[in-house]
């Protein structure tokens, strides 16, 4: 009794006069070749031609506002918290009377800063925040960077711009 | 006196065109080449160096010059320079018989579009060929490293096994035409009467010995990387190793030349009638050169469109397929078109001897060979 009794034996008798004569299988083996010689190239020129990574890419960190233009992040850390690479790190500003249209809640980040070395595009951040102020859109990637002083994005790279708001596919 | 300086000019330029037109299709050989294993692939090919990439030739020639020029210590310094230069000058010698068109009349002057019509043509294109051997015999040795010379070694054996079946092949060929001279075999194909459908079986001889010739896959053991990293070019840098690599494609243009001239016609195509009553021989001549490298470069791309499909042989199926295969055979196909051309019927006794040979396998596969149990 076999394993599986799925077991295949092969037959590795002599060969047929056509197996033995070459010809049939290289003229199949031309055949094959020649219809690849006419089917469409599967190449993507990168640079120029982009791929659509889905709607759930993870990509370029985006700290989002409301509708009313004010930030949603009140620095409660938890994205740093839940960061498994230590990539982020926050200070926290008490918000003045008359800021109320910049900051959504009491308390905001003054400072907001992602260490792109480290990061490790995970999107644990995204799950984690309460307040759904940061996400990793799939749209934009992070670009190269050449030197050590690109690489820590602070709040001016990451903050929305209320002119070109950031939409996921699902959320239209 | 006037009318000699005048046929030696215009031998000279025809030879200097020949010589212009051999290298660009070689240099251009090499792009598609490249284009035609990316399209048998899914791929695109080179696509950066100019529209469609065309310029791309010249950018490995540039890098070809610019790479470092050298030449291992224990090496034979001289024979390591002589070997690619004996490559490419056999490799370029091939076209000088090669009759590239019928007769034409320019400026008052009327000439052969031919190098040379020696009686010996065929003779000739064997005699180079073998020579060129050695530029891969010389190569290998001076290098001075086992692996060079296990490639080297393999290219001569290889060649000199395949010569075997070839000179069988085309004295078939002779015995239709009665002459060595390529000019006459081209002459006696004209109106249609191709070699290629009195000769079926001595064509395939051919053209698979012609593979084993230009040292092209399947039979590319000389080179292999897989066994012999480079072969008889592995301590080969810069152009030497261009010159090599470039003689391969010269090779390749040629033979398609050889094989379109002594099976499919040479410069023979359909309406040549048509166009010498509309335009005048010269025209018709020259159309037909156009044919040629025409047919010639479906040679080439045949040569590539296999490169990319078959594994190359093992050496001991190489050999076996060399001598106990295509020998017996082509040694058949003199012995059926002696007895066609003895009755008088050439056509009907080479696809009637054709037919015999397939049916004689079939018997003897039947009758004595060992089946796969069902």
């Amino acid at each position: 009794m076999k394993l599986s009794n799925r077991t295949k034996v092969m037959e590795q008798g002599e060969m047929t006069l056509a197996e033995r004569m070459y010809l049939p299988a290289i003229v199949g083996g031309m055949a094959t070749t020649l219809k690849h010689f006419f089917s469409k190239p599967v190449t993507i020129r990168y640079p120029e031609q982009q791929r659509y990574l889905g709607p759930i890419f993870r990509g370029h960190h985006i700290l989002k506002k409301d509708s009313e233009g004010a930030e949603r992040c009140t620095a409660c850390g938890l994205c740093a918290v839940a960061c498994p690479a230590e990539a982020i790190s926050m200070v926290a500003e008490e918000r003045k009377p008359g800021e109320e249209k910049l900051y959504r809640e009491e308390k905001y980040a003054k400072v907001y800063e992602i260490n792109m070395l480290r990061c490790i595009f995970c999107g644990l951040c995204e799950e984690a925040c309460p307040k759904e102020a940061i996400f990793l859109r799939h749209d934009q990637m992070v670009p190269v960077f050449s030197s050590r002083d690109e690489v820590i994005y602070g709040k001016d790279k990451l903050v929305e711009h209320m002119d070109q708001r950031y939409l996921r596919d699902g959320w239209k | 006196m006037n009318l000699l300086t005048d046929i030696f000019l215009a031998k000279a330029a025809f030879i200097g065109a020949v010589f212009a037109i051999t290298l660009g299709i070689a240099a251009y050989s090499t792009y598609f080449e490249r284009k035609i294993a990316a399209f048998m692939q899914d791929r695109i090919g080179p696509d950066r160096a100019g529209p469609f990439g065309i310029l791309q030739p010249l950018a490995d020639a540039v890098k070809m010059f610019m790479k470092e020029d050298f030449i291992p210590a224990n090496s034979n310094k001289w024979l390591f320079i002589a070997g690619p230069c004996l490559s490419m000058l056999t490799a370029l010698m091939t076209s000088a018989v090669v009759p590239f068109g019928d007769t034409v009349t320019v400026g008052g002057v009327t000439f052969d579009l031919q190098g040379i019509d020696v009686n010996i043509g065929i003779l000739w294109v064997f005699g180079i060929v073998s020579l060129g051997v050695y530029g891969i015999l010389i190569g290998g040795w001076a290098s001075n490293n086992k692996y060079s010379l296990l490639g080297a070694i393999r290219a001569a054996s290889q060649n000199i096994s395949y010569e075997l079946a070839m000179g069988m092949a085309i004295i078939a060929i002779l015995l239709f035409t009665g002459s060595l001279s390529t000019k006459a075999i081209v002459e006696g194909q004209q109106n249609g009467h191709w070699n290629i459908f009195y000769q079926p079986l001595g064509f395939l001889i051919f053209i698979i010995c012609a593979f084993a010739e230009c040292n092209r896959t399947p039979f590319d053991l000389p080179e292999c990387e897989t066994e012999l990293i480079g072969g008889y070019h592995t301590e080969y840098s810069s152009m030497k190793l261009g010159f090599y690599l470039f003689a391969e494609y010269i090779n390749m243009f040629i033979s398609g030349a050889v094989m379109a001239t002594l099976y499919f016609g040479g410069y023979d195509y359909p309406g040549i009638d048509f166009v010498t009553a509309q335009f005048g021989s010269t025209v018709a001549g020259f159309v037909g050169m156009g044919a040629l490298i025409g047919k010639a470069l479906i040679f080439v791309f045949i040569f590539m469109w296999v490169r990319w499909t078959l594994p190359r042989f093992r050496y001991d199926q190489l050999m076996g397929l060399g001598w106990s295969g295509l020998i017996p055979l082509s040694m058949y196909n003199v012995v059926v078109t002696a007895f066609g051309i003895l009755i008088g019927k050439p056509f009907t006794a080479g696809i009637v001897g054709f037919l015999l040979l397939i049916g004689g396998m079939v018997v003897y596969d039947q009758l004595f060979v060992k089946k796969k149990i069902a």
